[in-house]
């Protein structure tokens, strides 16, 4: 079979951040047609290249060529023009604009026989959404024009965005993280999709740190560390083990080891809890479930199903509606989240910068959040400085928080020495229950085996788990029960050891047990 | 802008306009009222509806302006000034200087906005803070010229408020005149003739408060049928996805910014060119922050900042009214003849709406937050 053509190549290309080198004389390029997989933990400096190869970024030194031609890439509107469309990992899209005006923004006058750069220039909504709709059925994605972008499923969404590329006539595709918010099932519609886009010639970059997604859709693979080029492989002669050590570039345990669980008594108690979320509309849709000691109960569920305002509720976070929670035995519905945190709860938040962490205290302070008023952190509403230094320099040893000093800013810290900092701070104190929300979400493969180690380490010294996660891999490598989530209910609560990654997905998008 | 809103709008005004035909009818017939409330109530609100509007403007685009006040108080000034300068020095026609005056206000409401999207786009101000600024600069810089001019025997006026050229006139469009040949048909009844005359007061109107009506209609095309406002309104609610799609985010907001501060000038010339012929220190008197409440309550919406501006410019047409019924009011009423008394209903009109009680409003999403790459 003859190579097929170059139709995007770069060259040397170098950028330096302050304090970070995010690519370092990187080459990259990608064949007509072919599905180019990059592959890298996150700060590998995968997104940055494909700013730069959409022209949000500006490289030190390199040289791109599309089709052959030298491009001088400096803003997106070149990067379009040649040829090249981008699918961010947070959607481009304005929610409060319908799918037409969100695909046609930017390249308003693009359907006419004459383009004008007129500034008044008059939106022919009907012209263009008969434009998208040809696109749409086209390539089988069944969208309609008119919907506003904001009332959406996510899946759909990305199609939009997909469309958007094509309409501007892109011919090579950039997909950043795109499986990261998507159900498994979606994730398979979204193969077919890439599948069928190639077949028309399209070719597609696909980014990801997900080892079984590259060795489904890739043609070829090239894994990113530190912002070098480590290796490229083709998915027929590699396998997930190797993917993983050149990405991580160590041996990694990609599973965790882990003892059947003894669980023993009941201590968390959920009964009938009813929640609303912000806009006051009821998430949580009379939930009950139990957690006992020494078992880990994982809460599966595509995010945006109730699970946020879930354990913000049995967090003391969030107000019930309904419901009782129980945890050892008291009753602790409405009360606060000192009252929850003193009766034995641990809580790793999702969001670590937001609700985990102070960003602009240092380390140490950060360590006594929980204790801070009490002996020996303070003394008649004094704090104890000495006490303070001690059991930070304490926890940072023994939770191996990379950081030069115990005074260092929280935010100054990389992702994964924020949470163990957290970790830290909430698992050494002699706790019941550990609810951990999203524990691993955004962090290095390395990062990623600490936490789950100590998530199992909990468990065995009998205290009770309650994990939160979308990542599907996760829940089934961490949990003994698993309690799926969809719209607001826990629609059925099962064995690990009993269901297939399928089955779950099935449930998670919606397919109620009893049918299958 | 949903009904309810709407509404509202609609039972605020008639129960004002109800208010003035109550007292006045003894006195005069409630069709001439009406329509001399409403005539009022278009002309005051004029300023409060350009206003509105250059808030739209700058906040569709995502730069919160609470300068709003600031660069209409200059632009009174400064657009006065000229045409002071201009019939005064240069010995300009009446007309030629309150042009001339009409184009210095937005010239200055657009450059002192220019100021604020320096300090807000550029060097990401906090941009209430940049808000505030300029409208203690403006209180300042108007107030210390004010005095240097016409206070100090040195200057050019020789520390006297020379003559002004006088203000705008009515433009009258004929259609009382329509109406009566109309009425004519009909053997011109009394009723049909007084009811001509009412309607064509509605429509005698001024250069600048016309100019805000079409404005408005205008305003809506632009932000909703056009390619200027698609992007305008997109980088106002997700600067970075217009940024992917090759959009200028920082020069989209310069431009709004700015038009929005050339049409707060347009509102600054109503005061001293349009409604009265002199300039008081301060004369704007909130008219700013009334403003960006109506802008609130319309929802960020060209036609629902208008609507809320004539319920604004209806409680200071009740204002005005009542004067000329001031003997109608029976004594135990006397306290609410008292201007500071009614004066007080736009203010307590915007605290109730800025609660939300009527309908919760959505401003653009990225409303106040600096663009960083």
């Amino acid at each position: 079979m003859p190579e097929k053509k170059i139709v995007l190549e770069a060259k040397g290309i170098t950028k330096q951040f302050p304090g970070v080198l995010a690519n370092d004389r990187v080459d990259f390029d990608l064949r007509e047609g072919e599905v180019h997989a990059l592959l890298g933990e996150n700060g590998a400096g995968k997104s940055t290249l494909m700013n730069i190869l959409y022209g949000l970024y500006k490289p030190d030194s390199g040289e791109i060529k599309v089709n052959g031609q030298p491009l001088l890439m400096s803003s997106p509107k070149e990067a379009i023009n040649s040829g090249i469309g981008m699918v961010h990992q947070h959607f481009m899209l304005i929610p409060v604009f319908s799918v037409t005006e969100n695909i046609m923004l930017g390249s308003e006058t693009d359907h006419r026989v004459n383009k004008t750069q007129a500034a008044l220039a008059r939106l022919d909504r009907k012209e263009v959404s008969q434009k998208v709709s040809a696109l749409s059925d086209q390539y089988g994605f069944e969208i309609d024009p008119n919907a506003l972008v904001g009332d959406l499923p996510v899946g759909v969404q990305q199609r939009v965005e997909i469309v958007k590329a094509l309409y501007r006539k892109a011919s090579i595709l950039i997909l950043d993280e795109p499986t990261a918010v998507l159900t498994p099932q979606e994730a398979e519609d979204l193969f077919r999709i890439v599948r069928g886009l190639t077949k028309r010639g399209v070719s597609v970059i696909f980014i990801t740190h997900k080892l079984k997604e590259v060795l489904a859709i890739a043609d070829r693979i090239t894994v990113m560390r530190a912002g070098k080029v480590v290796g490229t492989a083709e998915p027929s002669n590699t396998t997930e083990q190797q993917l993983a050590t050149l990405m991580v570039g160590r041996e990694v345990i990609l599973t965790v080891d882990k003892e059947k669980a003894a669980p023993k008594e009941d201590v968390l108690l959920v009964e009938n809890l009813h929640v609303r979320d912000q806009r006051d509309l009821e998430t949580v849709r009379g939930v009950s479930f139990h957690v006992r000691a020494g078992e880990v109960l994982g809460v599966a569920g595509v995010q945006g199903n109730g699970q946020t305002e879930l354990a913000e509720a049995l967090t003391g976070l969030r107000a019930v509606v309904s419901g009782k929670i129980t945890l050892e035995g008291n009753d602790l519905t409405g009360k606060t989240p000192r009252k929850f945190t003193e009766t034995g709860l641990a809580h790793i938040p999702e969001d670590r910068q937001k609700h985990g962490l102070v960003l602009s205290y240092t380390i140490a302070d950060n360590l006594i959040l929980c204790d801070y008023h009490k002996f020996p952190f303070s003394k008649r509403g004094v704090l104890q400085q000495g006490a303070i230094d001690t059991n930070a320099r304490t926890l940072i040893k023994e939770y191996d928080v990379r950081t030069p000093s115990p005074y260092v800013a929280a935010g100054k810290l990389s992702g994964g020495n924020q949470q163990k900092v957290i970790v830290a701070r909430e698992l050494s104190r002699p706790v019941k229950l550990v609810i951990a929300n999203q524990p691993t979400r955004g962090l290095d493969v390395g990062s990623i085996e600490y936490i789950h180690k100590e998530i199992i380490s909990m468990r065995d010294s009998g205290v009770a788990v309650l994990l939160v996660s979308a990542e599907l891999d996760e829940i089934m490598a961490l949990s003994d029960r698993i309690a799926v989530m969809y719209r607001g209910e826990i629609v059925t609560t099962v064995d690990s050891g009993s269901v297939t990654r399928e089955q779950l997905g099935l449930w998670m998008a919606g397919v109620s047990p009893e049918k299958v | 802008m949903d009904w309810r809103r709407f509404g509202f709008i609609g039972l605020i005004i008639a129960i004002l306009f109800g208010t003035v035909v109550i007292v006045g009818m003894s006195q005069e017939a409630p069709i001439l009222i009406i329509g001399s409330m409403m005539a009022t109530t278009i002309a005051v609100a004029t300023p409060l509806t350009l206003g509105a509007l250059s808030g739209v403007f700058c906040e569709r685009s995502g730069v919160t302006n609470i300068g709003i006040e600031g660069m209409m108080l200059s632009a009174a000034f400064f657009g006065w000034l000229a045409s002071i300068y201009m019939s005064t020095i240069f010995g300009f026609s009446m007309g030629a200087s309150l042009f001339v005056g009409v184009i210095a206000a937005i010239l200055s409401g657009g450059l002192f906005a220019l100021l604020h999207a320096v300090l807000s786009i550029t060097y990401k101000v906090d941009q209430i803070i940049g808000g505030t600024v300029i409208n203690i600069l403006a209180v300042g810089v108007t107030g210390f010229l004010n005095r240097q001019l016409f206070f100090d025997k040195s200057s050019i006026f020789q520390g006297q408020v020379p003559h002004a050229p006088g203000v705008l006139p009515v433009i009258h469009l004929p259609v009382k005149e329509i109406l009566e040949g109309f009425c004519g048909l009909f053997g011109s009844t009394p009723g049909c003739i007084v009811t001509a005359d009412a309607i064509g007061k509605i429509f005698d109107q001024k250069p600048i408060a016309i100019a805000a009506i079409l404005l408005v209609a205008f305003s809506h095309y632009v932000l909703f049928n056009t390619r200027w406002g698609l992007r305008t309104r997109a980088v106002g609610e997700h600067p970075r996805a217009a940024d992917t799609v090759g959009i200028n985010v920082i020069w989209m907001r310069y431009a709004n910014v700015v038009i929005g501060g050339m049409l707060a000038g347009l509102a600054g010339a109503y005061f001293t060119l349009e409604s009265v012929p002199s300039f008081e220190p301060l004369m704007t008197n909130g008219r700013g922050f009334i403003s960006l409440a109506a802008m609130i309550f319309g929802n960020w919406t060209p036609f629902g900042a208008w609507a809320a501006s004539l319920v604004f410019g209806a409680s200071q047409a009740l204002q005005i009214n009542l004067q000329f019924f001031r003997t109608q009011i029976p004594p135990e009423w006397s306290f609410f003849q008292n201007s500071y008394a009614v004066g007080q209903i736009p203010y307590i009109l915007t605290m109730l709406i800025l609660t939300g009680i009527i309908g919760k409003t959505t401003p653009p999403a990225a409303d106040g937050q600096p663009y960083e790459k």
